[in-house]
């Protein structure tokens, strides 16, 4: 009986040693990636990265003004797109069809193009918008990033509403509102937090995406905001510049990749916060 | 003002219009349904879309090589009078890649979310959960020139040799682990991978974990089972289509993941068997020779890209089956 005892004790322990080593080894994989990259990126950190153009082959100076503009502005706009038309397609799945089939079908294709490989849905754009439209666009790289905003507003909205108790709404329709305003004046107002970190949650999904911008937006070294030419990008400019021979392009990827992570990592420390404070009313 | 004055007037003069009101209500009502109604609809456009431009824009591809596609390992885009493409070798590379970096993620991922639910004192527990969630939204393309710059030199001048003087002796090993070690391989894209969708599975697995009654839990304990055993014969057997589906939904990611590897695989066609020698991946091959490629080059890309979709399409649907059988089980 001891035997057995002492033989289960050590298994137990032996199991413990492993999960602590798992988590110790993939915790110091991790935290050697951030570590890196805030050593590198922050080496490079300096006024100029702001306020200078991405430079040409062999210069020493520039900066990624036009790279850092050109994804701000290409993330607004496909947020813009995906993000109403995700917030709609939710609303619809939890409170119009919630037993519906269509809402099945729905939903299932919606999980799946949530993981759907994003260099799928570049060539995608690339075939519906870059091929017909004649040329490469910040407009066509703005649609791509709006293809992949869409399903992750439809999910989170949808669990959000759903969240938001059925006689909240059964009071407001009992005062006599129509559907519509039930929707729009109950239940968006008290699932406002949950749709937000939603939103932001896409944003942060995309602000670092590369691969669909490759094929639609495509990069150049210019200050430019028309939306029917190619505009220079973070993501691409990253791309174009680690596997480039000279040590300062090097030098600004790392720059570059440091400010896409700070910036994902915000919107998800703000997104956290929100449903936090969600949680704790 | 004058007009607003105006427009108090007339309001005051009109008593208030029951059936006008009530069909603004009626238009908004439908307005709103059909809105809402269409949003959801655009979710299956967006699939037909996709489905429909990769079949229209590999079309060319696929009257050319046809099913030879699949079986053709020769990767011949400038060849005259016409090129010779074939996707064996995107392919190997893509569930080789795929394979290795599952067989490291995935013990290691449920180590750490066994780790965080049982064995965790409980202030550490939600530092680390958050942390670990933090890192699975950081863009792959930030692994990936991590990967480049820091993982493969490491991997190739201290792993690798190790490794290739270890399996020498072994017969069939010793081709797996052939040398020479070279930084752009099949191995180190597994590693950044691994490293990659390490996050995704502790994440979902820690997620699943929790879904498990505390009261099961509790009387497994109060029969004087060891923490081990707990996982093992309560935590696992309860949870296990749903740890199932979120492994299957990480080697979705895994299978079509593209900035994580392209730098580092090599890019290169052949099939060699060696996990140290370069290779490509559906979606490496994609992204390194898209800007180049032109007529049926491209054309063969495309289509590239639509088996990619199939495969990760077949593996998520199964995967989000699983969890749906999960929610199903906790719902009862």
């Amino acid at each position: 009986m001891n035997a057995l005892y002492t033989a289960r004790a050590r298994k137990d322990r032996i199991i413990r040693v492993l999960c602590i080593s798992a988590a110790a080894f993939g915790l110091t994989w991790l935290a050697l990636i951030l570590g890196t990259l805030f050593w590198n990126g922050f080496a490079g950190l300096n006024l100029s990265v702001f306020t200078e153009l991405t430079p040409p082959p062999g210069s020493k100076t520039g900066g990624l003004a036009n790279a850092i503009a050109g994804s701000v502005l290409m993330t607004i706009i496909g947020v813009g797109i995906g993000a109403p038309l995700g917030l709609f397609a939710g609303t619809y799945l939890a409170e119009y069809g919630r037993h519906e089939k269509l809402s099945f079908y729905v939903r299932f294709i919606n999980d799946i193009l949530l993981s759907a490989p994003s260099i799928v849905i570049g060539l995608f754009v690339y075939g519906a918008v870059v091929v017909p439209m004649g040329g490469f666009s910040a407009f066509a790289g703005s649609l791509a990033l709006a293809v992949i905003v869409v399903p992750v507003v439809v999910r989170t909205t949808e669990d959000m509403l759903l969240l938001v108790p059925n006689q909240l709404r059964e009071a407001a329709s009992a005062l006599g509102l129509p559907r519509s305003l039930v929707i729009k004046q109950v239940a968006y107002k008290a699932a406002r937090t949950g749709i937000i970190t939603g939103i932001l949650l896409a944003t942060a999904r995309v602000a670092g995406e590369t691969a669909p911008l490759l094929f639609t937006a495509l990069s150049n070294q210019f200050w430019n905001l028309d939306l029917t030419k190619t505009m220079a990008n973070l993501p691409v400019t990253i791309n174009n510049f680690v596997q480039s021979p000279y040590e300062y392009w090097r030098q600004l990827a790392w720059t570059g990749a440091l400010l896409i992570t700070l910036a994902v990592l915000a919107l998800n420390v703000v997104a956290r916060l929100l449903a936090a404070e969600r949680k704790s009313k | 003002m004058t007009h607003l004055a105006a427009e108090r007037g007339a309001a005051q003069a009109k008593p208030f219009d029951r059936a006008r009101a009530l069909a603004a209500f009626k238009l908004g009502d439908a307005t709103f349904y059909w809105l809402t109604r269409l949003s959801a609809l655009t979710v299956l456009l967006i699939l037909g879309g996709i489905i429909l431009s990769l079949i229209v824009g590999a079309w060319p591809a696929i009257k050319a090589f046809g099913l030879d596609f699949l079986v053709t390992r020769r990767w011949a885009p400038n060849l005259e009078p016409s090129p010779v493409l074939g996707a064996l070798g995107p392919i190997y590379g893509t569930l080789v890649t795929s394979l290795i970096a599952m067989l490291i993620a995935v013990p290691v991922g449920i180590g750490i979310a066994v780790f965080l639910t049982e064995f965790c004192p409980p202030a550490l527990r939600r530092p680390v959960g958050v942390a670990i969630e933090l890192l699975a939204g950081i863009p792959s393309i930030i692994y990936g020139m991590w990967g480049f710059f820091v993982l493969a030199p490491f991997m190739t001048d201290r792993v690798m040799p190790v490794l290739i003087a270890i399996f020498e002796p072994i017969p069939v090993l010793n081709v797996i682990f052939a040398g020479p070690p070279s930084y752009l391989s099949l191995f180190n894209a597994s590693v950044v991978l691994a490293i990659m969708i390490l996050p995704f599975i502790t994440a979902i697995s820690r997620d699943v974990f929790q879904t498990v009654p505390p009261m099961l839990k509790e009387s497994a304990y109060g029969l004087g089972c060891t923490t081990w055993e707990v996982v093992k014969n309560v935590v696992i057997p309860f949870t296990r289509a749903g740890v199932i589906g979120g492994i299957m939904l990480a080697l979705g990611r895994a299978l079509g993941e593209t900035m994580a590897v392209t730098f580092i695989i090599g890019n290169s066609f052949k099939i060699t068997g060696s996990i140290f020698a370069p290779g490509t991946t559906i979606s490496a091959a994609i992204a390194s020779e898209f800007a180049e490629a032109s007529g049926l080059h491209m054309s063969a890309l495309i289509l590239l890209g639509l088996l990619l979709f199939v495969l990760t399409f077949i593996v998520l649907a199964a995967a989000r089956l699983m969890l749906a059988r999960l929610e199903a089980q906790a719902g009862k």
